[in-house]
């Protein structure tokens, strides 16, 4: 402990190296209970396959190019998230009872499971990629129209006054005032809205077994090649947290100092 | 002239005293609550001349912030009216800059950014508006700070941020709010000092809202005094301290008298506000 806080590498870096140290913990301990058949090997292949098996999916499998696909079907999923969810929260905070009528409704479907109404849009756009874009945006939208309607709500009544005072008009009060106030909690919706849509996309695409890479997880586990299957699933995961990590970067980038 | 307390009521700015800047004839606030009508403000009248600074002090609850808004047009008045230049007043006038109690900086911009707020609105160029926000920067004593956010700033940096902002929109007549209110004592005074050279320098006209008596004699050509609930008129007195004054003042024996002048005032209304607020009543 007291070398930790001397040494000023180690203290930069001390939370990062704690978390690499439980990850690689945690492998050793499920190889171990692999290779001692207290888990099946058959159901959970060795950590150590899993990591080998990624330069066969990468070569064999094309992962980086299902991944294109599937980052394309997030990507315009997130555009259309941010397009349609944040004039959605505006709305709603400027027509109190549309806010009132709707309110409830919108918070539930956050928290609902919207992907089961896959093939309502599998009868609609076929199997294509618009049912997964659709279903994923579905997702997407309600943290961020909520979370754009709470930051707008909660913009201090000083800030507006000083506005009005300078006689603003509407636009401008939105733009100049209102907007930029509530932009931290439009950003909070935006990166929850976003991993909800990249989890749908990948999750709608293993249902259809249509598109990137859940097609590919379908087909590595029909073949039983389990630790191929496991090294794209920790591919996604891998990917999801990089996405989650870059947004918090940006929002802090975009924000100097709060 | 040589007495510098007087104990009669003086209604009137002094005879040398310009042409009104600010009038405000017979003006009542009612809010309409739940339980029936309040009576913010009740039949105030008040006249500002040019280039006078003139306070408004009153125990908490009887009615300054109200009247600021009227004034600031940010409020619709139930009875009377509000000229500015011989201008009734409906919605903000665009001679007027306030000042708000609570801080009111842009937490997203820069304090050259917030200053210059005003500039842009007006459509100056980006050079020039720079040019503009760092002179009323400098004015305010944050030289050095430009780039700074809000969040970086102490609360009364932050307060000065705000005066800046409203001086760069170069307001005939600049309204506060109680702008000091949540500083401590030694900030305060500093921050009156340059309230006031900043007044001289630019001859503006400003109507301050305050609680603090020390702070109202320190700085006021005129002082009014209003009762608790409902918010009347109880004096106006005339602070005949010579200027330019400083906070190295406080300690002199008139601004001693008129403090205890003002206070045998407001004490009577003071002591009314706390009972209610011991009744917990509205
Ligand atoms: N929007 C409002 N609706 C109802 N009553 C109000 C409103 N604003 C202020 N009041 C009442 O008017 C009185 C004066 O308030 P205010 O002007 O804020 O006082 P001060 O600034 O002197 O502390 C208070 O009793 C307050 O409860
Ligand atoms: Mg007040």
């Amino acid at each position: 402990m007291s070398t930790v806080a001397r040494d000023p590498f180690l203290r930069r870096w001390a939370p990062e190296l704690t978390g690499a140290a439980v990850i690689i913990c945690g492998f050793l301990l499920i190889e171990l209970l692999v290779r001692t058949a207290i888990l099946n090997p058959y159901v959970v292949p060795r950590p150590s396959d899993v990591l080998l098996a990624f330069e066969r999916i990468v070569v064999e499998e094309q992962i980086l190019s299902r991944f294109l696909v599937t980052a394309a079907e997030a990507g315009t999923a997130a555009v259309l998230v941010a397009l349609i969810g944040i004039p959605l929260g505006t709305l709603l905070q400027g027509v109190p009872l549309l806010r009132k009528a709707t309110e409830t409704w919108i918070a539930g479907m956050a928290a609902a499971p919207i992907v089961l109404i896959y093939p309502l849009f599998l009868v609609i756009f076929g199997r294509s990629p618009w049912t997964i874009i659709a279903i994923a945006v579905l997702a997407g939208l309600p943290p961020v129209a909520m979370l754009t309607l709470e930051g707008l709500s909660a913009v201090r009544p000083a800030l507006v006054d000083t506005g009005r005072s300078f006689r603003l008009s509407r636009w401008q009060m939105f733009w100049k005032i209102m907007f930029p106030a509530a932009l931290p909690s439009i950003f909070s919706g935006l990166r929850i809205g976003l991993i909800f849509a990249l989890i749908n996309v990948v999750g709608v695409e293993f249902l259809i077994n249509f598109g990137g890479l859940g097609p590919l997880i379908n087909e590595l586990a029909e073949r039983y090649d389990m630790p191929g299957t496991y090294a794209a699933i920790c591919f996604v995961v891998f990917v999801s947290i990089i996405v989650f990590v870059v947004m918090e970067r940006l929002e802090k980038w975009l924000r100097p100092v709060r | 002239m040589n007495d510098m307390i007087r104990p009669e009521q003086i209604a009137q700015p002094p005879v040398t005293a310009p042409e009104p800047m600010l009038v405000i004839d017979h003006v009542t606030k009612r809010f309409e609550t739940p339980d029936g009508p309040v009576v913010a403000v009740d039949n105030i009248s008040l006249t500002v001349g040019r280039g006078e600074f003139v306070s408004i002090i009153g125990p908490s609850g009887c009615g300054k912030s109200t009247l600021f808004n009227l004034v600031g047009g940010l409020l619709s008045i139930s009875d009377g009216t509000i000229r500015i230049d011989g201008e009734a007043i409906n919605g903000p006038h665009k001679s007027i800059g306030m000042v708000f109690q609570e801080d009111a900086t842009f937490p997203w911009r820069t304090v050259i950014d917030n200053v210059a707020f005003p500039l842009e609105l007006q459509g100056m160029a980006k050079g020039e508006r720079l040019e503009r926000a760092r002179h009323f920067v400098s004015l305010v004593g944050l030289h050095g700070f430009e780039k700074r956010y809000p969040a970086e700033l102490s609360g009364g940096m932050r307060q000065r941020v705000s005066i800046a902002r409203t001086l760069a929109a170069e307001p005939k007549l600049l309204l506060m709010d109680e702008p000091f209110a949540a500083l401590d004592e030694q900030t305060r005074l500093l921050l009156g000092d340059k309230v006031l050279q900043i007044q001289q320098e630019l001859n503006q006209t400003v109507l301050l809202i305050t609680h603090n008596i020390t702070e109202a004699v320190q700085l006021s050509d005129r002082v009014l005094i209003m009762t608790y609930r409902p918010g009347r008129t109880k004096r106006i007195a005339l602070i005949e301290l010579p200027r330019p004054r400083t906070s190295e003042m406080l300690s002199s024996d008139t601004f001693g008298r008129y403090v205890a002048e003002v206070w045998a005032d407001l004490r009577e209304e003071a002591s009314r506000g706390m009972q209610d607020a011991e009744r917990g009543s509205r």
